[in-house]
């Protein structure tokens, strides 16, 4: 899934200054499996917004709302009727792909994204997750023992380790997996080592970001 | 090991004729002064076969491996220019290949590069289209078979010549598979390596034992990294804070017995145990002097290893 994170309040105040009345638009996608932009998320921010505002002494009406998805239009639509509100602004709680969709969608308003999307991964555990994709475009996985160099090597070595893996961390961080020192102890493990050796890949970018911005239109789905 | 020379490279040609190479380092300095490169030279001259040019390592900006490489080589001291593959894709590299042979370059030494993290400008995009392997395959292609990446064909007059340099790191993890990423640099095509500063000597040989005993050694030369330790302060520093060395205790117990003012001279007669170690190893063919920022101890190193006078080939 998405991994999100919501941005820091200071920042999320910046957008909502002289604003009297903004509505915040959560999603029940994946950013409310991340605990970033759930109802819950957007109760918590509301409140963080109308207290701070009290303090300050200055107006502010926040309304809060769920959407199912808001990476697709019909979705999206479920906001006209709340348009007729005139909101100075309207706060998108999901990962990037919902405030550009809702800004498309209502060309007139203000619409600012809540939350840093971060990337595509999983939970390592309760309140922690990982990213585990690069969405490259053409998986490999396979050929790694089930590992993604291309997301967890900070270099995307295809023949790593580099000169820097040090017990089994990454030279970038200590916080960090060396995913080749994985990835060896995996293919040593499986017997599957002179397979692995005789690999030489050299990735073909044009599936990933580098081939310029992707799209996807599957025919059987368009009639 | 006599082969039939591959490049006009004066390092190959020292090593074909079974000397014991020396090679040095020097980092080209962060502005745009060609006399801080020629005083560095002139350290260097007369006292190893060849320079290995830094390609903005550490990630730090400095200037361009390619102009340093020429400003070392119109003082008269050959080039070992680097090339990593963080700040170039495909397309960059192999201009850079051929505008670097064009040049007079002769010895090309590719390195994957350290993270932009550690440089100074930890917001860099970084590119690692290739890594390493992959372009000391394309290297040898453009070279051996006279083709880029693309298919496209060079004219036979118009291949990059230049002898493949690789690194190869013992000392990093996981600890048996290093020699198996060498082997992996040796048959994409890697003429000769150099290691990172070896301290622990112990891994050093057992690493070379294996890659004699897997045939790297006849097929590429491989030279032996030395930094000479500077103070306690250093070797307390590279222990604990670089990836990819290990620092045995003993040396710390060595430099700490002798006075401050001493030290660098008791770091230069390890050296120099290390070196004569080299000399009767098997596999070995020369030594990498890596003096960044000290160049001008380099005369001081190669008299007290007696590994002067350079052959004149």
């Amino acid at each position: 899934m998405i991994i999100a994170e919501r941005k820091p309040i200071d920042e999320i105040k910046t957008f909502v200054k002289g604003k009297e009345k903004i509505l915040l638009v959560a999603c029940r996608g994946c950013v409310t499996v991340c605990n970033a932009g759930g109802t819950k998320e957007a109760g918590i921010l509301a409140s963080l917004l109308r207290l701070d505002a009290a303090k300050e002494g200055v107006p502010l009406k926040v309304d809060e709302l769920t959407l199912e998805r808001q990476c697709d239009p019909e979705y999206i639509f479920e906001l006209s009727p709340s348009m007729g509100e005139k909101y100075d602004a309207i706060l998108s709680m999901a990962c990037s792909i919902g405030p550009q969709f809702i800004a498309s969608a209502y060309p007139n308003e203000k619409v600012y994204p809540v939350l840093n999307t971060c990337f595509l991964g999983g939970a390592l555990a309760h309140g922690v997750w990982a990213e585990r994709c690069q969405a490259c475009g053409n998986c490999i996985i396979h050929k790694f023992g089930g590992l993604c160099p291309i997301s967890r090597c900070s270099k995307s070595l295809l023949n790593g380790p580099c000169g820097g893996s040090a017990g089994g961390k990454c030279e970038v961080s200590k916080e960090i997996d060396c995913v080749w020192q994985l990835i060896v102890e995996k293919v040593t493990s499986d017997g599957t080592m002179d397979e692995f050796l005789s690999l030489e890949l050299v990735k073909d970018w044009r599936t990933s970001r580098d081939g310029g911005p992707r799209k996807i239109a599957r025919e059987e789905l368009l009639k | 090991m006599t082969k039939e020379l591959k490049t006009k490279s004066h390092l190959e040609k020292v090593l074909s004729l079974g000397h014991f190479a020396v090679t040095g380092e020097l980092g080209p300095p962060r502005h745009a002064k060609a006399s801080d490169v020629e005083d560095k030279v002139s350290h260097l001259l007369g006292n190893v076969d060849s320079v290995n040019i830094t390609d903005n390592q550490t990630a730090v900006v400095r200037m361009s491996s390619l102009s340093a490489s020429v400003l070392a080589q119109r003082k008269g001291l050959e080039a070992n220019m680097q090339m990593v593959c963080r700040d170039r894709n495909r397309i960059a590299m192999q201009s850079d290949i051929l505008g670097a042979a064009a040049l007079g370059i002769n010895n090309l030494l590719i390195l994957s590069g350290d993270h932009q993290s550690f440089g100074d400008h930890p917001q860099a995009k970084n590119v690692y289209d290739l890594d390493s392997i992959n372009l000391i395959r394309t290297l040898k292609n453009m070279r051996d078979e006279g083709r880029l990446m693309s298919g496209q064909e060079l004219p036979e007059d118009g291949r990059p010549r230049l002898f493949i340099g690789a690194a190869y790191n013992p000392f990093a993890d996981p600890e048996d598979y290093r020699v198996i990423r060498a082997a992996k640099k040796v048959k994409a095509g890697a003429d000769f390596m150099q290691s990172q500063c070896i301290y622990d000597m112990d891994r050093f040989r057992n690493f070379m034992s294996r890659a004699v005993d897997m045939g790297l050694t006849e097929k590429t030369y491989f030279l032996a990294g030395v930094t000479p330790l500077k103070s306690l302060g250093m070797a307390k520093y590279m222990k604990n804070n670089v990836p990819g060395i290990t620092m045995p205790d003993f040396y710390i117990e060595r430099l700490k017995g002798v006075p401050k003012d001493k030290q660098a001279e008791e770091g230069i007669k390890i050296a120099c145990e290390q070196i004569e170690e080299f000399k009767e190893m098997k596999g070995i063919s020369g030594v990498h002097l890596m003096l960044v920022e000290w160049e001008h101890m380099v005369p001081v190193i190669v008299k007290a290893a007696k590994l002067i006078p350079r052959p004149n080939v």
